[in-house]
């Protein structure tokens, strides 16, 4: 085996270049691990239960919470209940009904939804995502379409 | 000078040679022609940077960095600390000041075309410290944690999250999370007072070392005309005396605003509540926001939105790497396109940041 100084002197290089990059990555590891935060546990949320329907006016949108998420409930003219997801498929902003108007619309970049939900003017790309309405004993309930 | 302090001077003097220093100082010329009242600039983004210095650690006495007590404690900092309100709209209408000074340098700097050899690290270096006044401005205005700055942090992340790839990793790293919320609060707070005046605080170090090492820029073409033609004026004290008279006509300016149009804090945060209608993020955010307000949904086969922010993005990168594709400055010959480019730019900025104030 040719053990010249040089192969010697190769040989600690790499040892030592290795052993850089080893420490290199157990300190840059836990640093850019911490960085991302952690799931949090959350209680996941299947069905709410948002009140009487006759306490819910027609021609009329409000705000519930879905867990942690916004929903819109809009009653239409003819009384039908119905609930989107209430963030802008655009930018993430939280959209509201405008009666005047008759739409599902969003502030911040002028969106626009019908009352079906669907994106029929400005910039939002896709249509809100629709949650499952029932009325039982005459109360409105929300959950999630599977 | 006193006895006492020529004693002092003499003593520091024995140790570091301020001697030197101050022969330094007395042999720095700074070039007179039509375009020196742009070298002003410079000096102003500095002082404005100061004042954001100071009155930040004012304000980091009683604000609170959390979810259920930022707004609060605003709100107790406006009507109860003496001064507070006062200090608190300084602080807002100073970090404007100090972007529309940075702006008026940038421009300035560009139509010289003073990034040109051996100033592209000069440049750079303002580039990088522009890019983080906006990181300042974008994280100090979630801090108060009302319904403007809420809605303004979710769009400004999620157009992070549009990026391909490292969007929206980059966006849960943003946020602390999926959504907006007291997790995002506690990062903006650790990047708006630790993360971005470290990086900002060596950039400028570096800033202000390249311009002392490399003396102030000429315009293209009077470096040829022999010295004896050139107007200089000593740095100390004439530049430095008109220097502070600027600063003193801008800390004017800056009192008129901060008492006659004080800073408004509006309303709570409140996750559950709609954008509120005339939502609009900082002005020098606004040409971008209304052109995302114009693009179609679908452009081709891509969303409108995320092709406006791939345009913005190549445009700034662009802008940033002028000094290594402009080279008939870098030869020093005069540019017209670069101008042009400058214009437009400007053009482009005053109509859509106009657009979004009317509409």
């Amino acid at each position: 085996m040719n053990n010249t100084p040089q192969t010697k002197r190769d040989f600690l290089k790499y040892v030592l270049g290795a052993g850089v990059l080893a420490w290199l990555a157990s300190v840059v590891y836990p640093v850019l691990a911490y960085l991302k935060p952690p799931k949090q546990g959350e209680v996941e949320v299947t069905t709410v239960k948002v009140g009487p329907l006759s306490a819910i006016p027609k021609e009329s949108g409000e705000i519930v919470r879905f867990g942690t998420k916004p929903v819109i409930l809009i009653r239409t003219a003819e009384g039908d209940v119905r609930a989107f997801a209430a963030t802008c498929t655009h930018l993430d902003c939280t959209v509201q009904f405008r009666k005047d108007l008759g739409v599902i619309w969003c502030a911040c970049h002028n969106g626009k939804y019908d009352l079906s939900g669907r994106n029929i003017a400005g910039p939002p790309p896709r249509p809100l995502d629709p949650y499952r309405v029932v009325i039982q004993d005459g109360d409105v309930l929300l959950s999630k379409k599977s | 000078m006193s006895t006492l302090g020529k004693k002092l001077y003499r003593w520091v003097d024995d140790r570091v040679h301020l001697g030197d220093l101050i022969e330094f100082m007395g042999k720095k010329y700074v070039p007179v022609h039509r375009g020196s009242i742009w070298y002003y600039f410079g000096g102003v983004t500095l002082f404005l940077f100061l004042i954001q210095v100071i009155t930040g650690i004012l304000l980091l006495l009683y604000y609170k960095g959390s979810e259920d007590l930022a707004f609060e404690s605003i709100q107790f900092l406006m009507s109860k600390v003496s001064f507070g309100w006062l200090i608190r709209s300084v602080h807002s209408w100073s970090a404007n000041l100090f972007i529309l000074a940075a702006f008026i340098h940038m421009f300035s700097v560009f139509f010289e075309k003073s990034y040109r050899p051996p100033r592209e690290m000069t440049w750079l270096s303002g580039m990088f410290m522009l890019f983080l006044g906006f990181g300042f401005g974008f994280s100090g205005y979630l801090l108060p944690w009302n319904e403007l700055a809420f809605f303004a942090t979710k769009v400004g992340t999620d157009i992070a999250g549009v990026i391909p790839l490292v969007g929206k990793p980059m966006m849960i790293f943003l946020r602390g999370g999926e959504d907006v919320t007291g997790a995002t609060l506690s990062r903006f707070f650790g990047f708006h007072v630790a993360v971005l005046p470290g990086l900002f605080t060596v950039l400028l170090g570096i800033h202000l070392l390249l311009v002392q090492r490399q003396g102030m820029s000429e315009p293209l073409g009077a470096e040829d005309s022999p010295a004896a033609d050139k107007k200089t004026m000593p740095f100390f004290p004439n530049f430095l005396l008109r220097d502070l008279l600027f600063w003193l006509i801008v800390l004017n300016v800056l009192a008129i605003l901060a008492v006659f149009f004080p800073w408004e804090l509006g309303q709570k945060a409140d996750a559950f509540a709609p954008a509120p209608a005339g939502i609009r993020p900082e002005w020098y955010f606004l040409f971008m926001f209304q052109t995302l307000k114009y693009l179609p949904a679908q452009l081709w086969i891509v969303d409108g939105e995320v092709l406006g922010i791939l345009l913005f993005a190549l445009a700034g990168i662009l802008w940033t790497l002028v000094p290594f594709w402009d080279r008939k400055s870098a030869k020093g010959q005069q540019s017209r396109i670069i101008t042009y480019v400058g214009i437009g730019a400007i053009v482009y900025i005053l109509v859509f940041t106009i657009l979004g104030w009317l509409f």
